[in-house]
């Protein structure tokens, strides 16, 4: 007790980065010492008995042969629910299955968002409502959504055979062609998802400064060139990012391969598992073959799937600003003035680009390009502090 | 805090930043959103094709449970409600313990919410308020947690909860959720900009425990936030699904659950699962036309954060 005041006295008497006012460093001596960790204790007390314990403890079932049905952690096998995963063709047709279930819905989701950011950042009359339609897909349970696209979609009564009918063209059986039924469910995830990530992007617009807009306007890029040359590469860490968690969602895909099927009580993802993922894999073998060794494998794959795909996608953004929020504790403060806008900062660096380029035209274009890539950042979070 | 907060001051740019008006600027308007360009109107056709887009399925799942079975296997479908909402929503109360299923959610996503708001605010308060050795590194690693994929974590999770006894028990649905990373975070960005310190600081001086010092002073002042948090995390809890079918039977379920025991039926009774697919909407569709102001500025905030 008595060290940890001393060294927190010690910490206020050292220099610190972050200056501390005189009010903050006041009350940091009178604070109790070990409320604070009370305070966080909760969310460690429960991510780690029900987050991270279960994802580790996977592995080590994963090395089992355990039932569903024993509370006996089953027999030690080493690593044969590993080689027979190999050996499985279920398995690697979940895995085709995934990838290819990502890819669709992952890249057109985030085009598209992209594209309805863009449309959406104006003064727009009822900018309200078409934000809020914009959103109402996320509201919607994934239950609903697969159950009212397995209706649309649905090979006698759909809307969507309806409409090709009447324009002339054969019907679809959706759910029983391999990649119909992959296209069908990337819809659903891109019908839930594109408006919620447009948000995000519309959000991350805002925080760029007007100055570059008008250099890029000033030479004359229109607005779908200034998406291009402003816009984007700005926007760089927050597509990365959105990129990132519909990967890792995608990874994990499980609602709707299971809903979209019809057959009764079926978790094979179609009858030749067509669009089968590996969540629904994991499940089926866990939870309907109770084979708990076996589809811990499965999830352990994954994680390590995950893990690798995130890794990946750090190294292309290279750098603090995929999260943002890392970046904070490290910072100064601009206390107290809590909502400064984005600008505050970014203006000093880009306003002179704005300003020189009134003389030189054609270097406006490549400077408000090039600026971005660091300023927006920085200005993206100073927007939120 | 929203939205509306953050214009105004973007809007209002010190006037000694602000490059003197470029030349040509007379045609350009200034406008009160700061990369804001008068929009064209090409974008209100596609905006509105969005956002048909955007609500037929909506529409569709209050439309076709008002329909009865041989309505909706006429060739031209139908596409305005009819009249059978009532009797095909008594259908789906006698199938499925629909009843329960109901109650259930409401508990749940109750309790997960009051939960998250509890422990968020406390930890959210600690995280930018008060001063303890590690801070920075305790914080990274809830900031960390965020991306790891504890749903992958199912089958020791089930595990647990048959250790502890609570499988097929509501509690095994509140409690792992009952405090999220996200949350955390978003209470101390809240925090640290809302919470002034002197306040804090005159709390002290008449004698506030710290605990005192997080009810009187910096719940009140985490109130819009708390807001933000309570209903995105309501809405979360009571549309998930993956967990609550493992945990839970169909004797005691969630409204996500009793709806893939509809659904699984012999044949797929459309204007059922669709009707009890209505009810189980409903509550989050009111609420998000209710609040959707501060629902897409919670996202929005998190957006630019993240």
């Amino acid at each position: 007790m008595t060290t940890l005041a001393t060294s927190a006295s010690a910490t206020d008497a050292a220099p610190p980065r972050r200056r501390p006012s005189a009010a903050r460093s006041r009350i940091r001596r009178i604070t109790g010492v070990t409320a604070p960790y009370g305070f966080v204790a909760p969310f460690f007390v429960i991510f780690l008995v029900f987050g991270l314990f279960p994802i580790l403890y996977t592995f080590w079932v994963s090395l089992h042969d355990r039932s569903m049905l024993s509370t006996h952690s089953g027999d030690m096998v080493g690593f044969r629910n590993y080689t027979d995963l190999m050996k499985d063709a279920y398995f690697w047709n979940a895995v085709r299955n995934t990838f290819w279930l990502m890819l669709m819905c992952t890249v057109p989701q985030l085009v598209l968002a992209l594209v309805l950011a863009h449309v959406l950042n104006a003064r727009l009359r009822g900018r309200t409502l078409f934000r809020m339609g914009v959103l109402l897909p996320n509201v919607t349970s994934i239950v609903a959504v697969t159950l009212v696209f397995g209706q649309l979609f649905s090979f006698r009564y759909g809307l969507f055979n309806w409409a090709l009918d009447s324009v002339g063209l054969h019907r679809i059986n959706w759910q029983a062609g391999d990649w119909t039924s992959k296209l069908a469910i990337s819809s659903m995830v891109i019908w839930r998802w594109t408006g919620y990530n447009a948000l995000i992007y519309l959000a991350a617009m805002q925080a760029i400064p007007k100055e570059q807009f008008e250099a890029a306007a000033i030479d004359g890029a229109g607005t779908w060139r200034q998406l291009w040359h402003v816009t984007l590469p700005a926007l760089r860490p927050t597509i990365a990012f959105t990129g990132l968690v519909s990967i890792i969602g995608q990874v994990q895909l499980f609602t709707e391969p299971l809903l979209f099927e019809t057959t009764p009580g079926s978790v094979t993802g179609g009858t030749d598992r067509q669009f089968q993922t590996l969540a629904l894999f994991m499940y089926e073998e866990g939870f309907h073959l109770y084979h708990f060794g076996y589809a811990s494998a499965v999830a352990w794959l994954m994680f390590l799937l995950t893990v690798l795909l995130a890794a990946v996608a750090y190294l292309i953004t290279r750098g603090g600003s995929l999260i943002g929020g890392t970046r904070t504790p490290g910072r100064p403060r601009r206390w107290p003035q809590p909502r400064r806008p984005a600008g505050r900062r970014v203006p000093a660096a880009t306003s002179t680009p704005a300003a020189t380029s009134k003389s030189v035209p054609t270097s406006a274009a490549v400077a408000a390009s090039a600026e971005p890539a660091d300023g927006p950042a920085g200005g993206l979070q100073g927007g939120a502090r | 805090m929203s939205l509306t907060t953050q214009r105004p001051a973007g809007s209002a740019p010190a006037p000694d930043e602000t490059p003197a008006p470029e030349p040509r600027g007379p045609r350009r308007r200034r406008t009160a959103d700061p990369n804001a360009q008068r929009p064209g109107f090409s974008r209100y056709p596609f905006l509105i094709i969005v956002l048909l887009v955007a609500v037929l399925p909506v529409y569709w799942t209050f439309m076709i449970p008002s329909r009865t079975n041989a309505d909706v296997a006429k060739v031209p479908p139908p596409f305005g409600p009819g009249g059978h909402l009532l009797e095909n929503i008594r259908r789906v109360f006698d199938t499925v313990a629909f009843g329960k299923a109901l109650a259930n959610s409401f508990i749940v996503a109750t309790s997960i919410t009051l939960c998250t708001l509890l422990f968020c605010s406390l930890a959210g308060f600690a995280f930018a308020k008060l001063r303890f050795r590690g801070r920075g590194a305790l914080l990274l690693i809830v900031i960390g947690t965020m991306m790891v994929p504890v749903q992958l974590g199912v089958i020791p999770l089930y595990i647990e909860m048959q250790k502890f006894g609570w499988t097929n028990h509501l509690i095994s649905v509140i409690v792992p959720t009952a405090v999220t990373a996200f949350g955390v975070v978003f209470m101390r960005q809240y925090a640290e900009q809302a919470i002034p310190d002197e306040l804090l600081e005159a709390g002290r001086m008449d004698g506030c425990s710290t605990l005192g010092l997080y009810w009187h002073v910096v719940l009140p002042g985490l109130r819009p936030a708390l807001a933000v948090l309570g209903l995105l995390t309501f809405m979360q809890a009571w549309n998930d699904f993956m967990w609550p079918l493992i945990a839970l039977s169909p004797q005691n379920p969630t409204v996500q659950v009793a709806l893939n025991t509809l659904a699984a039926g012999y044949y797929r009774d459309n204007t059922l699962v669709l009707a009890g697919t209505a009810i189980g909407t409903l509550p989050v569709i009111v609420v998000f036309v209710v609040f959707g102001r501060q629902i897409i500025s919670g996202i929005m905030e998190g957006a630019v954060k993240g």
